[in-house]
């Protein structure tokens, strides 16, 4: 009985710590809870926190591998470009090189040519002092000209008035005004009135003056003025000019003759030739003159008769 | 008997009318009469004589009338108020060739004095009248014709179109072929004056072929011919390039220049004339003359003659200076700079000194060498005097100022430049000082002459502006000089040493 008791009073006591233990389990249940909770939510946190961080590992080698792959491809790029770069560099320094070495040469060789230019300004100069010559060689000879015409024209004058003044030629017995017989010599006039045909003049003046101009006789008497070119062709041109008879004036009324024809008689002379100066070629020499007076009186007839008359007077 | 008498008073009326006006015609041959017959009103006197039965009559009245017509414009215009022009053109077509050469001489008496007269000869009709007389028989006729036409084309272009558009010109072309000189003469002067105007009129006269005429009588040994014909060509040639390729195309030049020898000096002055001409255009007709001997020729010429003459030779060499450079190297090497250098000096006139002072910079403008030419040929002073000088023109100044300036740019010969450094203005004196600072830098020898000839003394004593280009140049000649001599040729250095000298306490 004693353990009934025992029992009994131990199941009290099981009982009310029962209620005890069942009371304090109440008590503690919401901090247990909680702490629990807690525990859950760190271990989750845990969880999630290293799948992340796996997550962001992975995508680390994700990213590093990619950029990577394309820093290198940048990369290879570039260096590409700088390799065509300095290549193209270069070869444009190399085409400088030689385009520089080219038109040098093509401009040296022929737009400004050193040597072409030289020689081209030395052959001016000799160019120059060769036209100089020629103009004054040119110079030379047209003065001549002119000196020639003028002294032509002053022999015609002369022609003229000794052929004016021919009365006053001396004869064999009578010496003329010219020749003086106080002198060594006679007078130049002298010499040229003898040289002078004497014509009687049959018109006046002008005409005459042209006669005497186309006069044969006239030619040897500066036989320095033959070579020229200029009076040959005033001679041929003169010459070819033919001289047109001249026109029949009105005859004058009353009993006057012509004027040429009392000129005539009043200078007609006797003809001295044959009673004064009769030479023995005298005859042969006034059959050359009446053949000169004919004939056309070219100037190589001309010389042919005057040198044959010198010699047969030699 | 009646019959007799009634004709004897014509006669006698006829008879008074041909004294009265021969005498007139005589007294109008001596100018100091034109004004008494002129108070005496011989111009209303002689009109009804120039519509005179008899043309003996008419034409010595036209004489008369030519005559007074020429010796003032005021009796010219008196001519053209009276209404006189009109018939004098009619008759021009209808009458014998002694009356058309009286009227002729007439209507070129009228145009002659000023563009308004011409006009009017232009307006009754007058060049039309004158063109059909050119196509006259008679020489006489013909040059009295074309001297008219000439003096009309002559005063502007208006007036020497229409000389052109009545058809002249072929004419005067046939006169050059004609065998009297005179006619010639007065073809070839009127063809120069028609083309003098304008380039299309000298097309027009090209277009008939007048310059193988002209060409061709370039040989001619007349004179006067050989002006007129010289003159002509120019006036063609001074148009444009393709005229003056076209006058060199009718190779007249290696003869033409024979002609610069030729006695008559207004022969040579037209030859130089149209050799400035054709050489102004392009540097290839300048080589082509040059290649001829033409600028040796001229220079020569240049020698020989004086005044105004002298003036196209002048003006050509600077053309062809002006060019290129290996032109205005010939220019150099046919000694042309000492006879430019002889016109500088001797010719009185202020627009010839200009003219050489402008050929003188065309030629010492192109390189370093072209300016040693000038330079050795003592012009570089004589321009600075001709500028400085205050009674120089003010054209002269100008033409002398840039000459000198423009071959200072390029002259390295310092001998040449240190007289400039003494008496040039400060304009001058830039470029000078600007030189030396370029070729000091490179030449020791010049570097010591420079020192020993008192250069750098004269460049110290310069006072520039600090900042402006002379300045500038003044710093860089004395870079090249040790910093004594320097100080030493400054002006105030001695009292600076003076200074020294009292302060200067011996240990």
């Amino acid at each position: 009985m004693a353990e009934l008791l025992k029992i009994k009073s131990e199941a009290e006591e099981l009982r009310k710590e029962y209620f005890f233990r069942n009371n304090q389990a109440e008590e503690n249940r919401q901090k247990e809870n909680q702490a629990a909770t807690r525990i859950q939510c760190w271990f989750r946190a845990c969880k999630v926190q290293a799948y992340l961080r796996h997550l962001h590992e992975k995508a680390i080698i994700i990213q590093k591998i990619w950029r990577g792959f394309t820093a290198r491809a940048r990369f290879r790029q570039m260096v590409k470009a700088a390799y065509f770069i300095m290549k193209m560099n270069f070869y444009n320094e190399m085409a400088v090189r030689i385009q520089r070495r080219w038109r040098g040469f093509f401009v040296r060789k022929s737009i400004h040519n050193f040597y072409a230019r030289k020689s081209y300004l030395e052959g001016l100069s000799i160019k120059n002092e060769l036209v100089r010559r020629e103009l004054d060689e040119l110079e030379e000879l047209q003065k001549r000209e002119r000196d020639c015409l003028d002294m032509i024209k002053e022999q015609t004058v002369k022609l003229y008035q000794a052929h004016r003044l021919h009365h006053l030629l001396s004869t064999k017995q009578c010496p003329g005004v010219f020749n003086s017989p106080f002198r060594p010599t006679p007078h130049e006039t002298e010499l040229l009135l003898r040289q002078v045909k004497y014509q009687a003049p049959t018109r006046l003046a002008p005409r005459g003056r042209a006669c005497l101009l186309g006069m044969p006789d006239s030619a040897p008497s500066f036989p320095g003025s033959l070579g020229s070119p200029w009076i040959k062709t005033t001679r041929t041109c003169r010459s070819s000019k033919p001289i047109l008879p001249p026109i029949v004036s009105k005859k004058q009324q009353g009993l006057f003759r012509e004027p040429g024809e009392v000129w005539e008689q009043r200078v007609r002379c006797p003809d001295l030739t044959l009673h004064l100066q009769n030479s023995y070629t005298h005859l042969e020499e006034t059959q050359n003159q009446l053949q000169q007076h004919k004939g056309t009186g070219s100037v190589f007839h001309h010389v042919s008769h005057s040198s044959n008359s010198f010699t047969q007077l030699a | 008997m009646s019959q007799r008498h009634i004709i004897q008073v014509f006669e006698q009326y006829q008879k008074a009318r041909m004294q009265f006006v021969q005498s007139v015609a005589d007294l109008t041959a001596r100018p100091q009469n034109v004004e008494i017959l002129q108070n005496a009103g011989v111009m209303s006197m002689l009109r009804p004589l120039m519509l005179d039965v008899v043309p003996s009559i008419q034409q010595t009245a036209a004489l008369a009338l030519g005559r007074l017509a020429d010796h003032s414009d005021d009796l010219a215009e008196a001519v053209v108020k009276e209404d006189i022009l009109p018939q004098l053109v009619n008759s021009l077509a209808s009458q014998n060739r002694f009356y058309k050469k009286a009227a002729a001489f007439v209507l070129r008496a009228v145009a002659k004095h000023s563009p308004e007269l011409s006009q009017a000869v232009v307006a009754c009709g007058g060049v039309e009248a004158l063109v059909l007389c050119l196509e006259e028989f008679d020489p006489g006729v013909k040059e009295a014709a074309a001297w008219a036409l000439g003096f009309i084309a002559r005063h502007n272009a208006s007036l020497s179109q229409s000389v052109v558009d009545a058809g002249a010109v072929p004419l005067l072309v046939l006169c050059l072929r004609e065998p009297e000189m005179a006619l010639k003469r007065i073809a070839a002067s009127t063809l120069s004056d028609i083309s003098k105007h304008t380039p299309e009129l000298a097309h027009t006269v090209v277009d008939t072929g007048a310059i193988a005429q002209l060409a061709e009588m370039t040989l001619n040994p007349d004179a006067k011919l050989k002006r007129q014909v010289f003159s002509a060509l120019s006036q063609i040639s001074k148009h444009s390039v393709s005229l003056a390729e076209m006058v060199i195309e009718a190779e007249i030049f290696p003869a033409a220049v024979a002609c610069l020898r030729d006695p008559d000096e207004y022969v040579r002055k037209n030859v130089t004339t149209l050799m400035r001409e054709v050489v102004k255009h392009t540097p290839e007709l300048s080589q082509v003359i040059v290649n001829c001997g033409g600028m040796a020729a001229v220079i020569d010429y240049l020698g020989d003659c004086h005044g105004s003459l002298r003036l196209p030779g002048i003006i050509m060499l600077g053309y062809v200076a002006a060019h290129s450079e290996s032109l205005a190297m010939a220019v150099i090497l046919s000694k042309g700079v000492p006879q430019l250098a002889l016109c500088l000096s001797e010719e009185p006139e202020h627009h010839i000194k200009a003219a050489s002072a402008w050929s003188i910079g065309q030629i010492g403008r192109h390189t370093p060498e072209h300016a040693r030419a000038v330079a050795t040929a003592n012009l570089l002073p004589k321009l600075l005097q001709l500028y400085m000088d205050a009674s120089s023109s003010e054209d002269l100044q100008l033409k002398s100022k840039t000459a000198l300036k423009s071959v200072l740019q390029k002259c390295t010969h310092l001998p040449a430049l240190e007289p400039l450094l003494y008496d040039a203005p400060s304009n001058i004196l830039k470029h000078v000082v600007c030189q030396f600072s370029k070729v000091l830098p490179h030449d020791s020898k010049a570097r010591r002459l420079f020192v020993t000839s008192g250069g750098l003394k004269k460049v110290q004593e310069i006072e520039a502006e600090p900042g402006s280009p002379l300045q500038e140049y003044i710093n860089a000649i004395n870079s090249c000089f040790p910093e004594e001599i320097v100080r030493y040729y400054s002006p105030g250095y001695s009292e600076v040493l003076l200074e020294r000298l009292e302060n200067y306490q011996p240990a």
